[in-house]
């Protein structure tokens, strides 16, 4: 049995893993809310675009693009969005394993990887896949043209016809319990089913084509920038209900190990008392 | 008849920069030159370059704000703006803008570096220049 001297030091450690993990709970519990209004402010901007998108494939649908062009899928690009730091629960593992299981039938010659978050790096750079480009995921403030080399170097990849299509793994941020990995093709593009007729004439400037020319990419970085707050939204999310968990674990740690101490503590004192009264009556 | 004003929003990938339903006239900074919209506009799609976007409301207040580059749509009586960045003219950083100009200019100077930097920094000059002027315009 541990002695008192030994279970009253695990206590001790037990306590101050408990404050690192309350005070990261707190961390992430801010950046969380910060996030949060990130990914939500990031929404109108990403819905509006949809919706042009939309009116302008209606309007032009016979316009030719790189981004749009559909290739028999041999070769394909997959951009996975992790974080760069654990400590998050399952969240970086659930990605991880929502790729794998995507690209679970695909000879690993065909696939390019696109890594965002230190972790995902970690994860991939020992297995047999090309990693095409790599991009650490700051813990808070992320902007628009932190995305952009990345967003280019995957229209490069596809446009360039390395790759025949485009997907994306990444966590969708549903509530700061809640986390959903989910997998999303990015290209080629494709225009919305066109059940209505084309809604009236539009006016183009520049012409239709030059128009395209210049919203297709700026859609696609759209994409990948709403992708990303949203996985640090769930980052952050992961990581304070991970906390919120280990914390109250080491709050039970704690209780049991006092239990123990004290029962140990009695057992010290009774045995102690036994031995002086046996003492005193072996004298009489 | 459509009414006399109609519905205008600009967004940006960070937020929502103006939502206004009672707006009477834009004019926005196209690629191919200012365009001016009042309500009833047909529907239109144009891109936006780095430029001055001048908001006249019903109440016949004013608004500018500077832009650098995006799209606009208009459809039924409603004109979107996608913008990479939007500021209301008195609410623009003149000192930021200000250091921008002057990196910018630094870096044209230094030339012989490679040609998308020069391109890069171009831009940014561009961009820089059109926000103190839209800044001055409004303040002074």
């Amino acid at each position: 049995m541990a002695s008192i001297r030994d279970i009253r030091q695990r206590i001790k450690v037990v306590r101050n893993i408990q404050k690192i993990t309350n005070a990261m709970k707190m961390v992430a519990a801010a950046r969380l809310k910060k996030a949060q209004d990130r990914a939500m402010a990031a929404r109108p901007y990403a819905d509006t675009m949809g919706q042009v998108m939309e009116n302008l494939s209606r309007a032009a649908a016979s316009v030719d693009h790189p981004l749009l062009r559909v290739r028999p899928e041999e070769n394909i690009g997959v951009i996975v969005i992790g974080a760069d730091r654990g400590l998050a629960g399952s969240y970086n593992s659930n990605v991880m394993r929502a790729t794998v299981r995507f690209l679970r039938d695909r000879d690993p010659d065909t696939v390019r990887l696109v890594l965002l978050g230190r972790k995902a790096l970690d994860f991939f750079r020992r297995r047999r896949y090309s990693i095409a480009e790599t991009l650490s995921v700051p813990t808070s403030n992320v902007t628009f043209a932190d995305i952009r080399p990345v967003a280019a170097k995957v229209r490069d990849l596809f446009e360039s016809a390395e790759v025949d299509a485009v997907y994306l793994v990444y966590s969708q941020f549903v509530t700061a319990m809640t986390q959903r990995p989910t997998v999303l093709k990015l290209l080629p593009i494709e225009p919305a089913a066109d059940e209505l007729a084309p809604s009236g004439e539009f006016i183009f400037e520049p012409g239709a084509e030059q128009l395209f020319g210049a919203l297709l990419p700026r859609y696609v970085d759209t994409q990948i920038y709403r992708a990303l707050v949203e996985a640090v939204a769930s980052e952050h999310g992961a990581r304070m209900t991970a906390m919120a968990a280990a914390t109250t674990n080491a709050a039970d740690m704690i209780d049991s190990l006092s239990l123990t101490y004290n029962k140990a503590r009695q057992a010290a004192i009774t045995k102690e008392i036994t031995e002086i009264v046996s003492a005193a009556e072996a004298l009489v | 008849m459509p009414g006399k004003t109609f519905h205008l929003e600009i967004v940006t990938p960070d937020r929502v920069v103006l939502s206004d339903d009672r707006v009477a006239s834009v004019i926005v900074p196209g690629s191919q030159g200012y365009l001016g919209v009042l309500a009833g506009h047909a529907p239109l799609l144009a891109e936006l370059k780095v430029g001055q976007i001048d908001i006249r409301r019903e109440d016949n207040s004013e608004l500018a704000m500077a832009t650098s580059g995006g799209f606009i749509e208009v459809s039924e009586n409603k004109a979107i703006i996608l913008a990479d960045t939007a500021e209301i003219a008195l609410e623009i950083d003149v000192s930021r803008a200000e250091d921008a100009k002057t990196r910018a200019e630094d870096r044209l100077r230094r030339r012989g570096e490679a040609e998308t930097d020069a391109a890069r920094a171009d831009a940014a000059l561009t961009r820089a220049l059109n926000r103190l002027h839209v800044a001055e315009h409004a303040q002074g």
